[in-house]
């Protein structure tokens, strides 16, 4: 019972991860790509949690535990850091887009191409 | 040991609390952590390896921290250059300076507003560096990974201007999603391995599917925070748009990080995983920024994109280390001619950027087209950037030259031609992209000096120095390969137990 539980969070951990890093790469609003990297996060916590109840027994491993609300510390101060950055541009720019974030990435997906007099790219 | 974290973290908080004094406690913070990368030295020129257990626990519980002759290397890279970076800026963010690219000037409080963030920034990175290179698990690592982006991300968001501060948030996104993936790395190899402790992991030689993909995750997410080409695209506009001190520290201190944790992780953990076609893999992909890197730095219109994408350049020398290294002969020799090539580099770098940071101080702009002849205004600036630029192109007797002397060496001891070939290239275009500034600077000197504002006597000082120790490095290059050899006993028979099997 709890080997198939543990897979199964081993499982959906993974599809978290992806989700996030997916939209990471498709969204251009500055909000939806701090969540994906929330997202992301989350799939990396849930990931080191299943690790933990994997040891037999009924005492789950501690370290991936310290490890995750270490994580968490770490994921928090990003969020803030990232929301005041992206609140300033916003502030500077009146634009709440990463301009030519992802043109090296995911150029397909791309939504919006026009910010290219500020790619430091080529020519410029 | 703790001394080096703990020092430059307490002025930070100090100087978060304390702002007026910023200035005096960097400069406490100096003289400590120089005299304890002294004592350092000394303990482990006589004893070795260093282990510091912090709170007197052991390594599967508690936190080790570590200091070999790698590391030791790596610490006083940092405390050289941010000891420069620091007499610089005391000037630099001191007087109102011209900051962003054609900006109007700002009124004297958001400058005074600057000094007084800068500096407990600054410290937090020497804080993240120090424990950076101190750390011996991989989590730890992680931790300081994500402190030192932080720190330099808000470096960057320092400048203020739209330019700087979406290249931050652009910086943030990319850094962040890196540690992530380096974080889902390490819960794969302590889920394999059941520790994240680097020695214990190098004791047990596991391998297995499960591994493989942990140290593809890890080292996806550090080649993204070390820019290696073809993760670089974040690099030039978030250093060529940050104030020049910053710049500096970026280029020369920061990405090297990542940098060194990809060293420990396949070196010093998994050596036995370090398969040719991985080394060959990391040689591509060098070899790929090497050329890419200086093509674009050669069709930059902007001085500070320029030196920007001369780091992508350079950066790609560092991975050519893993194919020289990991084969029969002249593995040593690699070893200790890219990390020469790490430490000219740093020096030739943050002489570049503080120079540069000069030219657009009294000029007002970078554009290239519009320096002629700012050797006669800059004269120290000028010669700054010519003598980092010989480094760069590796000319002797400069550091430069001594550490791509010696990966020439490996390459042709070992028969791959192919990675000489490109060490040439880079270094010819480099001379190309290097030359190309210094023509705007020595021609039309007979024209009128533009001089828009007075320059501080330090910031054309520290360029010089820095440069000329770069230089100077090449003469040092015996004694740098002698420490590296006798302090990183684990690192040097991962070479040398490939060398003779």
């Amino acid at each position: 019972m709890t080997e198939i539980d543990h897979r199964v969070y081993l499982a959906a951990s993974a599809i978290v991860f992806v989700i996030g890093f997916y939209s990471l790469l498709v969204q251009a609003h500055v909000l939806r790509r701090i969540m994906a990297l929330n997202v992301m996060g989350s799939g990396v916590f849930l990931f080191l949690i299943a690790l933990g109840s994997q040891t037999p027994g009924p005492v789950p491993d501690p370290v991936p535990r310290a490890m995750v609300l270490t994580g968490i510390v770490v994921s928090v101060c990003a969020t803030g850091l990232a929301l005041a950055l992206a609140d300033r541009v916003q502030d500077t720019t009146d634009r709440c887009e990463i301009s030519e974030a992802n043109r090296h990435t995911a150029s397909s997906d791309r939504k919006s191409g026009i910010e290219a007099e500020h790619s430091e790219g080529s020519a410029s | 040991m703790a001394l080096l974290i703990l020092a430059p973290l307490t002025t930070a908080a100090l100087a978060v609390v304390i702002p007026r004094r910023g200035r005096g406690l960097a400069f406490v913070t100096a003289v400590v952590v120089g005299a304890a990368v002294t004592g350092l030295f000394r303990e482990l020129r006589d004893h070795g390896v260093r282990i510091h257990q912090v709170g007197g626990w052991g390594a599967p519980l508690g936190i080790d921290l570590r200091v070999d002759g790698l590391a030791l290397l790596m610490l006083c890279v940092t405390a050289g250059i941010g000891i420069a970076v620091a007499l610089y800026a005391t000037r630099y963010f001191a007087s109102n300076l011209n900051l962003g690219q054609n900006r109007p000037q700002e009124p004297k409080d958001e400058a005074t507003h600057r000094d007084y963030y800068f500096w407990p920034i600054f410290l937090f990175l020497w804080t993240a560096l120090n424990a950076l290179f101190l750390s011996a698990d991989i989590f730890n690592l992680y931790v300081t990974l994500e402190l030192l982006g932080f720190a330099a991300v808000t470096l960057v968001a320092l400048a203020g201007g739209p330019a700087a501060l979406s290249a931050a948030l652009r910086y943030l996104t990319v850094s962040l999603s890196a540690s992530l993936f380096y974080l889902l790395g390490v819960g794969l190899v302590f889920g394999q391995c059941g520790t994240v402790d680097l020695p214990s992991l190098a004791a047990q030689r596991e391998s297995g599917p499960a591994l493989w993909v942990a140290l593809g995750l890890m080292t996806g997410g550090l080649i993204t925070k070390a820019a290696l080409f073809p993760m670089h695209f974040w690099l030039p506009p978030a250093h060529a748009n940050a104030p020049a001190p910053v710049s500096a520290l970026l280029s020369a201190l920061v990405v090297k990080g990542p940098f060194y944790i990809l060293l420990r992780l396949w070196f010093e953990a998994f050596p036995t995983l370090l398969t040719p076609a991985v080394t060959q893999g990391f040689g591509v992909l060098g070899a790929g920024a090497i050329l890419w890197g200086s093509i674009q730095a050669l069709r930059q219109q902007r001085l500070k994109l320029l030196v920007a994408y001369s780091t992508v350049a350079q950066l790609g020398y560092l991975f050519l280390l893993l194919p020289l290294c990991s084969n029969s002969g002249g593995g040593g020799m690699a070893w200790s001619g890219a990390l020469m090539l790490l430490g000219a580099h740093a020096c030739a770098k943050a002489a570049m950027f503080l120079a540069a940071g000069n030219i657009l101080h009294v000029t007002g702009h970078d554009r290239i087209q519009g320096l002629d002849g700012f050797a006669r205004s800059l004269p120290m600036s000028a010669f700054a950037f010519g003598l980092a630029g010989l480094s760069l192109v590796g000319l002797p007797p400069s550091g430069g030259f001594a550490g791509k002397w010696l990966l020439l060496n490996a390459a042709l001891t070992q028969g791959q031609w192919w990675w000489v070939a490109i060490l040439l290239i880079g270094g010819l275009l480099a001379a190309a992209y290097v030359a190309r500034v210094l023509t705007h600077a020595f021609t039309h000197l007979d024209g009128e000096a533009t001089v828009r504002h007075a320059l501080p006597r330090i910031m054309e000082w520290t360029p010089l120095g820095l440069a000329l120790l770069a230089v100077l490095l090449g003469f040092a290059s015996d004694g740098a390969a002698r420490l590296l050899e006798v302090g990183a006993p684990a690192l040097a028979q991962a070479a040398k137990g490939r060398m003779e099997p």
